[in-house]
C-alpha cells in the first residue's frame, strides 16, 4: 500500500463529481460497473484484488518452490533463492505466501456466495410473507442467528469435525454469518412487494417463488452485490481467525495457518520477521482492497453518495 | 410493558435455542457420540485416560437413553450448574476451571469496551461536527484502514515490538512472580501483563463506534431542532453536545451489546497470542486438547453473556426512547 489515505480523498472528490455527470448524461445511466469504477477507492480495490487473483491462479508459476517442501535449510535469511527466507520447518516462506492467497480467495468467494444465498432466501421469503407465520418463524431464526456470537460457535463446530477441509470451513462460516444481510433484504423487499409490477405478476398467475426471485430480486441487485462483498470480506477474516487457532485445513497453506505455525514455533522470539509480518500484511491489504470495492458498490445502492 | 415482555420473551427463546444447539452439536455425527469421541481420543493417543472417558460420560449424561431422556438429563445438569469435568484440568470440574479464568476476560473486555465506547463516541461526534475537515478525513479513513487489520496480527506485532524488542512489557501470562491477592505487587503485575492485550483490542474496537456515531450524528445535524437551536443563538458547543450528540447516542446503546459478540471473537484470538489466562486461552486449550466438556461450556457461557448484554441494552433502550416502546408494543 504505497498511497496514503489522504491521496484517496484529495483526488477522489472531483473525480466522483465528473463521473456523476458522465453517468447522468449517458442514455443508459445504470451501467453498474461504470458507477463502481467511478469511485477512486473502488478502482484501487479492484486493481489490488485483480493482482491477488492473478497471484492465486498462477501460483505454481510464480512461486519459486513447493510451499510444503521442507527440504531446505531452516531459518535462512531472505535471499535471491528464498525471497522471504525459510521457516523453522525448512519451508520457503515466499512460496507459502503466494499459495496462501488461494485459500483466502476461495473461502472469500464461496463463503461470501453461500452466505449471500442463504441471506437472500431467508430474507426475501420472510419479507414477502410479512405478517404470516412463515415470516414470524424466519424472522425469529434470523434474530437468533444475529445475536449469537459467531466465533465461539464456529470454533465449537469445527473442533468436532475430524477432517477440516476448505469446504467445511466455507460451509460453517456461511452458516454463521448470513443473518445481518437477511434482515436488510427483508426490509428491502417489504418496500418493493406492493409495487404495481408485483401485483401484475400475481394477477398473471405467477408462483410466489418466481415472483420473489425473478421479478423482485433483480430490482435489488446492488444490495445483493454489496452484501456479497461484505460477506466475502468477513469470510476471509473468519478463515484466518480459525486457522490462527489451529483449526484451519492442515493439508494446505493459508495465511492463517502460517501465522499459527509462526506463533506456535516462536517466530517472534527468534526474530523471524518475514514469517510473522508477511501473511498479516497480505491479509490486511486484501481486506482493505475489498472494503474499498464496497465503497464503490455503496454508490450503486445509495445514489445520494454519488451526488455528495 | 408489552415492549419489555416481548424483549424478555425473545431472550428466553434465544437462550433455549442456544442451549438446544449446544446439546445437538456433539450428537450431529452419526453413531453413538460417546463411543465415537472415546474412539477418536483412543486413536490419537494409544493409551486411553480413564479421566477422559469419565469426563465424556458426564458431559453426555446418559448416552444409552433415548435422545429425549438425554435432553432432559442435560437440562437438569445445566440447572444444577453441573457442566461435567474438564479433562485438560482433571480432576477439576469445568465450572471450577472457568471460574478461575472468567474474571481475567471480564476485566479485559469491560475496561477496553468502556474506553472504546467513550473514545469512539467523542471522536465520532467530533468528526461529524467538523464534517469534511482534515481531522474528519483523517479519523474516517484512518479507522477504515485500521478496521481491516486482524486483531491477532496486531497482537503479534505489539508482542514483537513492545514485548521482545523493546522489552517494555511482559510477553505472556497474567502475572509472574507474585501471589494472587490484594497486594500492590500483584496488582502492578496484572496491569503490566494486561496492557498489551488491552492495547491490541483498543486499536480495533473503537472503530465501530466512531463510524456509527459519525453517521447518526450527521443525520441528526440535518434535523429541524438543530436548526432551531442554532437560530436561537445557542453556542456551538451546546448545540453539538446537548442537542445533536445526545440524540445520536441512542442507537449506540443497542450497538454496544451487539458489538460484544465480535469483541469476544477478537478477545479469544488476542488472549491466545499473549497467553493471557482468560476464557479465550482456555478455549484455545480446549480446542487443541479436544476437551469437549470445557469447549461446550465455554461456548454456552460466552453466548449467554452476549445474550444477557443484549437484553439489558434492549430494555435500556425502551426506557430511554419512548418511541421504541410505542412502535413495537
Amino acid at each position: 500500500m504505497s498511497t496514503t489515505p489522504n491521496d484517496f480523498m484529495a483526488e477522489g472528490e472531483p473525480d466522483q463529481g465528473q463521473a456523476v455527470e458522465q453517468v447522468g448524461s449517458s442514455t443508459t445511466p445504470d451501467s453498474w460497473w461504470q458507477v463502481v469504477w467511478s469511485s477512486k477507492k473502488a478502482r484501487v480495490g479492484l486493481v489490488i484484488l485483480g493482482l491477488y487473483v492473478l497471484m492465486a491462479v498462477f501460483a505454481p508459476l510464480i512461486a519459486p518452490h513447493d510451499p510444503l517442501d521442507g527440504s531446505f535449510t531452516p531459518l535462512l535469511p531472505p535471499s535471491g533463492e528464498h525471497w522471504l527466507g525459510t521457516n523453522t520447518n525448512g519451508r520457503d516462506i515466499a512460496s507459502q505466501l503466494i499459495f496462501g492467497s488461494r485459500i483466502s480467495l476461495l473461502v472469500g468467494l464461496f463463503g461470501g456466495a453461500l452466505a449471500t444465498a442463504i441471506a437472500l432466501v431467508v430474507g426475501l421469503v420472510s419479507g414477502y410473507t410479512e405478517g404470516t407465520i412463515v415470516d414470524d418463524v424466519l424472522s425469529f431464526v434470523t434474530n437468533v442467528a444475529l445475536v449469537i456470537p459467531a466465533l465461539p460457535l464456529i470454533i465449537t463446530l469445527v473442533a468436532y469435525s475430524d477432517t477440516r477441509g476448505v469446504w467445511l470451513i466455507v460451509g460453517i462460516i456461511a452458516l454463521t454469518s448470513w443473518a445481518g444481510a437477511a434482515r436488510g433484504k427483508r426490509a428491502q423487499i417489504i418496500t418493493l412487494r406492493n409495487r404495481d409490477f408485483v401485483t401484475s405478476a400475481k394477477f398473471s398467475g405467477e408462483g410466489s417463488a418466481r415472483i420473489i426471485f425473478s421479478e423482485i430480486m433483480p430490482n435489488m441487485s446492488s444490495l445483493v452485490v454489496a452484501g456479497f462483498v461484505g460477506a466475502a470480506t468477513g469470510a476471509v477474516g473468519a478463515e484466518a481467525g480459525l486457522a490462527v487457532l489451529g483449526l484451519g485445513d492442515t493439508r494446505s497453506v493459508s495465511w492463517g495457518t502460517m501465522l499459527y505455525q509462526a506463533d506456535a514455533q516462536g517466530a517472534i522470539q527468534q526474530g523471524l520477521l518475514t514469517w510473522i509480518f508477511a501473511p498479516g500484511l497480505a491479509l490486511a491489504i486484501l481486506i482493505t482492497a475489498m472494503s474499498f470495492i464496497n465503497f464503490g458498490v455503496d454508490l450503486l445502492s445509495n445514489p445520494h453518495l454519488r451526488e455528495d | 410493558m408489552r415492549y419489555f415482555l416481548r424483549k424478555l420473551g425473545f431472550f428466553l427463546g434465544t437462550l433455549w435455542a442456544v442451549v438446544t444447539l449446544n446439546f445437538m452439536i456433539p450428537r450431529l455425527q452419526p453413531g453413538d457420540p460417546a463411543e465415537l469421541m472415546v474412539r477418536r481420543l483412543q486413536g490419537k493417543d494409544s493409551q486411553l485416560d480413564t479421566a477422559q472417558v469419565e469426563a465424556m460420560r458426564s458431559m453426555l449424561g446418559a448416552p444409552d437413553g433415548s435422545l429425549w431422556t438425554q435432553y432432559w438429563a442435560y437440562l437438569a445438569d445445566l440447572l444444577r450448574g453441573d457442566f461435567g469435568v474438564s479433562y485438560t484440568y482433571y480432576p477439576f470440574s469445568v465450572a471450577e476451571v472457568i471460574g478461575q479464568a472468567i474474571w481475567w476476560t471480564v476485566g479485559l473486555v469491560v475496561v477496553t469496551q468502556i474506553i472504546s465506547f467513550v473514545v469512539g463516541i467523542v471522536l465520532g461526534a467530533y468528526a461529524a461536527w467538523r464534517r469534511n475537515s482534515k481531522l474528519d478525513t483523517t479519523i474516517t479513513l484512518g479507522s477504515t484502514f485500521l478496521g481491516t487489520l486482524q486483531p491477532f496480527w496486531i497482537a503479534l506485532v505489539l508482542l514483537y515490538v513492545f514485548g521482545y524488542t523493546l522489552g517494555w512489557f511482559p510477553t505472556s501470562g497474567g502475572y509472574s512472580a507474585s501471589t494472587p491477592g490484594l497486594n500492590m505487587f500483584f496488582i502492578e503485575e496484572v496491569l503490566s501483563h494486561s496492557t498489551l492485550p488491552a492495547v491490541a483490542l483498543l486499536i480495533v474496537t473503537p472503530i465501530g463506534w466512531i463510524l456509527g456515531m459519525r453517521n447518526t450524528m450527521i443525520m441528526n445535524l440535518g434535523e429541524d431542532y438543530i436548526r432551531l437551536a442554532k437560530a436561537k443563538g445557542l453556542p456551538d458547543r451546546t448545540v453539538a453536545l446537548r442537542y445533536a450528540a445526545r440524540n445520536a447516542l441512542l442507537p449506540s446503546v443497542t450497538g454496544f451489546a451487539l458489538a460484544l459478540g465480535s469483541v469476544l471473537g477478537g478477545t479469544i484470538l488476542v488472549e491466545t497470542v499473549f497467553d493471557y489466562p482468560g476464557l479465550g486461552r482456555l478455549m484455545g486449550e480446549a480446542v487443541s486438547n479436544k476437551d469437549y466438556p470445557l469447549l461446550q461450556t465455554l461456548m454456552l457461557l460466552t453466548t449467554t453473556g452476549v445474550l444477557i448484554a443484549n437484553l439489558i441494552a434492549d430494555l435500556l433502550y425502551g426506557v430511554l426512547d419512548p418511541r421504541a416502546r410505542r412502535a413495537e408494543g
